[in-house]
C-alpha cells in the first residue's frame, strides 16, 4: 500500500492540486475586494500623561519625594505650555476594538479609533504562518522550515523571558537586591525594614546552584551541573514518592474497595428500579473486576498460564477498551485544535464569518456571497 | 475501487479533513445555528461544585483559577475557560488566577479580557479578581502554595505587592481557597493539582482538559477531582449548562430589582419564552417599560458569540468523526480484500 | 574529582528528597520543604535560560559548519535574539501608571509591547497550527493502521466508534429513537460512552495509574537511596 506523501502524482491529481490551491489564491483576493474588505485591525488611542508633584518634607526641606499624577491631555496641555516637558511622562495605550465600532465612527463622521499597522501586518503574518506550517501536508518546502525555525525561536526566547520577569526577578532579585529591585525593576514591592532581610541570604543558594547549572554551557565545566541537576532530582524524588503514593496508589486503591451492590436511581416503576439497580452494580462489579485483570496482566513475576493467563486475558480486553476511549478522545482534541485554526482563517483574517459580532457592519454583504 | 484505495495519496485524506472541518465552520458561522447539548453528569457535576463553593464556610468563595495551557490547545480549553469565568463572575466568586504554564499569562489575559471587561465591567481589579501570573516550576509551585502562598507569588502579574491588594487578605495557603478550578493541557496540569493539592489538603478539585489527558483522568472522579470537562464535548456541555444558568441569574436578578416576588421569579426563569407574554400581565404592571425591555432582552436575546465557542466547534466535530469512521472502515476492507488475495496487510 | 561529581550529588539527592518526605509528614519541618521548593521554583527558571543557552549553542555551531540547512538556523536565532531583547527590555511596554517613572515597572505580557507582538502573531498561530496538524495525521493513521486483525482489535476499534460517535451529535441522531426513559436508554450511544468511559476506562487506567505510581515510588527511592545514579551520567 502506498503510504509516502511524497511519491510522484499523476498530472491529473496535479491539476486537481493546482484547482484547490488557485481556488483558496482567489476567494483571499476575491474576498479581500469585496465590501469592507478583510483583514484589518483597528484601536483606539488611550493617552496617558502624568506630571511630577515634588513633595518637600516640612523637617528637612533638602528632603523631597517626587510623585505622579495622571491628568487629562488638556490639563497635561496646559501644564506643559506653562512648564515644558520636564517632569512630565507620557505615552499612548493603544486598546483594540472590533471593527464595526470602526465602521459605525466612519458612519458617525469621525473619531479617534484608527488602523493599527503593526497589527494589521501582524495579522497577516499570523496567517501566513497558518498556511505556511499547513503547507507542509502537501510536501515539505522553504516556507514550512522557514515557519518552524521562527517558532523555535520564539518559543525558546519567550520562555527565557517570562522564566525571568516572572519567577527570577520577583522570588530572586527582590529578596537578594531589594533596593535595586524597587528602583528599577518591581517598584511596587515593599522593602523590609533597614532595606534588606539578612534571612533572605539564603536564596544565594538556588542563585549559586542556577548559576552552576548554566555553567553547563561552558566546555568542560559540564560537572557544575550535577549538583543542581542532584538538587533537583532530589527534591522531584521526595515529592513525586510521597504524592504518588498517597494518591495514586492508596487513594485509587481504596476507590476500587466499594459496594458491588448499589440501589438504581430510577424509581418509575419497580422493574425499571430493578433494572437500574442491575446496571449499576455491574458497574461496580465490572469496575471491580477489571482493575483487578489488569493488575494481574501486569503482574509479570507469574506466568499467564491458566487461571492467572485467563485473567490476565480479560485484563488485555479492559486495556484495549481503554486504548480505543483514549483514541477517540485524542481524535477529538486534534480536530478541536485545526478547527480553532480554521476558525481563525475565516474570522479573524478573511471575515467570512463573524460568530463574535466584531464587524456587524458587513455580515450582511459577506451572506450574499453564499 | 478496492485498487484505488490501496494507492490513496494521504493528501486526499487531508483534502477531506479540511474540507469536514471548513465546510460545518463556513456554515454554523454563517447560519448561526449550532447542535443542541445534552449534558453529561460530568459537566454537571463541574457546574454544581462551582456553583456551591463557598457554601459550606457561608461566605463569598475564594475560587483559585489555574489556566495551565497554551495557545496550542487552546482550542480545546479557552471554551472552557471563558464559560468557567463567567459562571464564577455571575456567582459572584473572588476570582484568583495562576498559571503553571509560561504561556498561561496570556490565557488569563484573554479570559479577563473577553468575559470580564467585557460583559462584567463592574467587577473591579484587586477586589473581586486578581491575576498572579506564572510561576515556574510545575508541581514544586503547588507544593510551595500549600504550605505558603505569599512566598511564591510574591507580586501580581502588575508588580503589586500582595499586601496592597484587598483581595488577598486572609489568603496564606491554598488552604484557604473553597475551590481550586483548573484547565489543563498536560504536564504540570489536572493530574498534579489532583496529587499535590486535592488529595493531600482535600481542597475540592474540578479540572477541565484536552481530550488526551480526559481518559487518564477518569479515576480521579468523583472523588479526588469533583468535576471534570473533557475535551470539546466537555466545553461545549458546560458551556450550555452555564449560559442557561447566567441567563437564567440575570432574569431573576432584574425582576428581583423590580420587586417582582422569589415564588414568580423563579418559575418565570425556568420558562424563558413565556416572559414576552408575561410582561403584558397585570403581575408586570410595576415594571417600567425600560424594564421589561431588558427583561425580554436577557430572556431571550442571542448568547454572545465568546459564550457559543463549543458548541460552535461541535459541528466541524460531528463530520470530522465521521470521517474517521468512515477512514476506519474503508482502511479495513483494504485489509480484508489484502488478506482475501493473500497479501501482506 | 570523584567527590565532586559523586558523593557530594548523591548527598544533596538524598539531603533535598529526605527535607521533602519528611516535609509531608511533620508540620515542624514543611518550612524546609518551603525553601527547598522555592529553590527548586526558581532553578527551573533557570533552566529556562540553559535551554536558550543550549539553543544558541546548538544553532551556532550549525552557522558556523555551514551543515544544510544552516540558513535556517540563522533564521532560529535571529528570532530568539529579537524576542530576547524586546522581552527583558520591555520594549515598547506600557509603565505600571502608579509607578510611570519606572521602565521596568509595566506587564512583561501586556497586550501592545513588542513582546505582545511576537506571542500574538508568530508563537500563537504558529505552536496552534502545529498541533492543528496532527488532525490530519491521525485521520491517515486511522486510514492505514487501525485493522480488525482479532478480538483484541476489534475491541479497540468499537470502543473508538462509540466514543467517537456518542461524544457527537451523530450518537443523537444513530440512536435517538431509543425512548430516554425506557430500559434500554444505556444504548443510546452518548450514554454508552459515557458508561464505557466510567466502568471499563476507569478500570484500566486506574491499573495503569497503580502500576505506574508503584514505578515511581520505587524509583524515587532507589534515587534518594543512591542505588540509581543514572542522573548523574555515565562512568559510574
Amino acid at each position: 500500500m502506498s503510504s509516502s506523501a511524497s511519491e510522484p502524482m499523476t498530472p491529473a491529481q496535479r491539476a486537481i492540486w493546482a484547482i484547490v490551491c488557485l481556488s483558496i489564491l482567489v476567494i483571499v483576493v476575491v474576498r479581500s475586494f469585496i465590501g469592507d474588505g478583510m483583514g484589518r485591525v483597528y484601536v483606539e488611542p488611550k493617552p496617558m500623561d502624568f506630571v511630577a508633584e515634588v513633595t518637600t518634607s516640612t523637617e528637612n526641606a533638602s528632603e523631597s519625594t517626587t510623585s505622579w499624577k495622571q491628568v487629562s491631555t488638556v490639563e497635561f496641555d496646559a501644564y506643559v505650555s506653562a512648564n515644558g516637558y520636564t517632569n512630565t511622562i507620557s505615552w499612548t495605550e493603544y486598546d483594540q476594538v472590533p471593527p464595526r465600532a470602526y465602521f459605525a465612527q466612519e458612519a458617525a463622521g469621525g473619531g479617534s479609533i484608527v488602523l493599527s499597522w503593526p497589527r494589521t501586518i501582524g495579522l497577516w503574518l499570523a496567517a501566513f504562518f497558518t498556511l505556511a506550517i499547513f503547507s507542509f501536508l502537501y510536501r515539505d518546502n522553504p516556507f514550512y522550515k522557514f515557519a518552524e525555525s521562527v517558532v523555535v525561536g520564539v518559543s525558546a526566547g519567550y520562555w527565557m523571558v517570562v522564566g525571568f520577569w516572572d519567577t527570577i526577578v520577583p522570588n530572586l532579585l527582590q529578596r537578594l537586591m531589594p533596593v535595586f529591585s524597587k528602583d528599577y525593576l518591581t517598584p511596587g514591592m515593599e522593602l523590609p525594614p533597614g532595606g534588606f532581610d539578612p534571612t533572605n541570604l539564603v536564596f544565594l543558594i538556588p542563585l549559586v546552584l542556577g548559576i552552576m547549572l548554566v555553567g553547563r554551557l561552558l566546555p568542560k565545566c559540564g560537572w557544575l551541573s550535577l549538583w543542581p541537576l542532584a538538587f533537583i532530582v532530589g527534591t522531584m524524588a521526595g515529592l513525586r514518592m510521597v504524592g504518588y503514593i498517597e494518591s495514586d496508589i492508596l487513594s485509587q486503591t481504596k476507590e476500587t474497595v466499594i459496594p458491588l451492590y448499589v440501589q438504581g436511581e430510577n424509581t418509575s416503576s419497580n422493574f425499571m428500579m430493578i433494572w437500574s439497580t442491575i446496571w449499576a452494580s455491574l458497574a461496580q462489579i465490572l469496575l471491580v473486576i477489571g482493575v483487578l485483570a489488569c493488575l494481574v496482566y501486569f503482574f509479570f513475576s507469574v506466568e499467564h498460564k491458566g487461571a492467572v493467563g485467563k485473567t490476565a486475558r480479560v485484563g488485555i480486553w479492559y486495556l484495549m477498551i481503554t486504548f480505543g476511549a483514549a483514541f477517540g478522545f485524542t481524535v477529538m482534541g486534534r480536530i478541536a485544535l485545526l478547527a480553532a485554526r480554521v476558525e481563525f482563517l475565516f474570522d479573524d483574517w478573511m471575515w467570512l464569518i463573524d460568530p463574535m459580532q466584531q464587524r456587524e457592519f458587513i455580515s450582511a454583504s459577506v451572506g450574499l456571497l453564499f | 475501487m478496492i485498487r484505488m484505495l490501496e494507492n490513496l495519496d494521504r493528501r486526499w485524506i487531508f483534502l477531506a479533513m479540511a474540507l469536514c472541518v471548513s465546510v460545518p465552520i463556513l456554515v454554523i458561522g454563517l447560519t448561526g445555528v449550532t447542535f443542541p447539548e445534552t449534558p453529561t453528569p460530568l459537566a454537571e457535576a463541574f457546574f454544581d461544585e462551582v456553583d456551591r463553593a463557598g457554601e459550606a464556610n457561608g461566605r463569598r468563595a475564594n475560587v483559585l483559577i489555574a489556566l495551565d495551557y497554551d495557545p496550542a490547545s487552546a482550542g480545546e480549553l479557552s471554551p472552557m475557560s471563558l464559560s468557567l469565568v463567567n459562571q464564577c463572575a455571575q456567582k459572584g466568586h473572588r476570582m484568583y488566577f495562576i498559571s503553571l504554564w509560561p504561556v498561561g499569562p496570556q490565557m488569563i489575559e484573554e479570559s479577563i479580557d473577553k468575559v470580564i471587561k467585557r460583559f462584567y465591567p463592574d467587577l473591579v481589579y484587586g477586589q473581586d479578581y486578581v491575576n498572579l501570573g506564572f510561576k515556574a516550576g510545575s508541581e514544586q509551585v503547588i507544593k510551595v502554595m500549600g504550605i505558603d502562598l505569599t512566598t511564591e507569588f510574591r507580586t501580581d502579574v502588575e508588580g503589586t505587592m500582595l499586601s496592597q491588594i484587598p483581595m488577598m487578605e486572609g489568603i496564606t495557603s491554598l488552604e484557604d481557597f473553597d475551590l481550586i478550578a483548573e484547565i489543563s493541557a498536560g504536564y504540570p496540569g489536572s493530574k498534579e493539582w489532583v496529587l499535590y493539592a486535592a488529595t493531600q489538603y482535600d481542597i475540592p478539585l474540578v479540572s477541565g482538559m484536552t481530550g488526551v489527558q480526559a481518559p487518564q483522568n477518569y479515576p480521579y472522579y468523583p472523588t479526588q477531582l469533583k468535576g471534570l470537562l473533557g475535551a470539546i464535548k466537555g466545553a461545549a456541555e458546560y458551556e450550555f449548562i452555564v449560559n442557561d444558568y447566567v441567563r437564567e441569574a440575570r432574569v431573576r436578578s432584574i425582576l428581583a430589582a423590580n420587586g417582582i416576588d422569589e415564588e414568580t421569579s423563579l418559575g418565570l426563569s425556568k420558562q424563558l419564552d413565556q416572559i414576552s407574554t408575561w410582561t403584558t400581565s397585570a403581575e408586570a404592571a410595576s415594571m417600567s417599560p425600560a424594564a421589561k425591555a431588558e427583561l425580554i432582552d436577557v430572556a431571550t436575546g442571542a448568547t454572545p458569540g465568546e459564550f457559543l465557542e463549543g458548541q460552535r466547534r461541535m459541528g466541524p466535530q460531528l463530520f470530522a468523526h465521521l470521517l474517521m469512521v468512515l477512514l476506519i472502515i474503508l482502511g479495513n476492507l483494504v485489509f480484508f480484500a489484502q488478506r482475501r488475495r493473500g497479501g501482506s496487510a | 574529582m570523584q567527590i565532586l561529581t559523586r558523593s557530594i550529588p548523591l548527598f544533596i539527592t538524598a539531603v533535598a528528597g529526605i527535607v521533602m518526605i519528611l516535609s509531608a509528614f511533620f508540620p515542624y519541618t514543611s518550612d524546609w520543604g518551603k525553601f527547598a521548593g522555592q529553590f527548586f521554583n526558581i532553578l527551573a527558571a533557570f533552566a529556562f535560560v540553559l535551554g536558550g543557552g543550549n539553543l544558541l549553542k546548538l544553532h551556532l555551531k550549525k552557522i558556523s559548519d555551514q551543515r544544510p540547512g544552516w540558513a535556517y538556523s540563522g533564521v532560529v536565532l535571529v528570532c530568539f535574539i529579537v524576542t530576547l531583547f524586546v522581552g527583558l527590555l520591555k520594549i515598547g511596554a506600557y509603565p505600571n501608571p502608579t509607578y510611570p517613572s519606572v521602565h521596568f515597572g509595566g506587564e512583561t505580557q501586556g497586550s501592545g509591547s513588542m513582546f505582545w507582538w511576537f506571542y500574538e502573531y508568530a508563537f500563537k498561530p504558529l505552536t496552534s497550527t502545529m498541533f492543528a496538524m496532527l488532525a490530519f495525521y491521525v485521520a491517515s493513521a486511522a486510514f492505514r493502521a487501525f485493522r480488525a486483525k482479532n478480538f483484541e482489535a476489534i475491541l479497540l476499534l468499537g470502543t473508538a466508534f462509540v466514543v467517537l460517535l456518542g461524544r457527537t451529535f451523530a450518537g443523537v441522531l444513530a440512536t435517538g429513537w431509543i425512548p430516554p426513559d425506557s430500559a434500554f436508554s444505556g444504548l443510546r450511544l452518548e450514554n454508552l460512552s459515557v458508561y464505557v468511559m466510567q466502568v471499563f476506562n476507569t478500570a484500566g487506567t486506574r491499573a495503569i495509574m497503580i502500576g505506574i505510581a508503584l514505578g515511581i515510588a520505587s524509583t524515587s527511592m532507589k534515587i534518594l537511596l543512591g542505588i540509581d545514579r543514572s542522573f548523574l551520567g555515565s562512568g559510574d
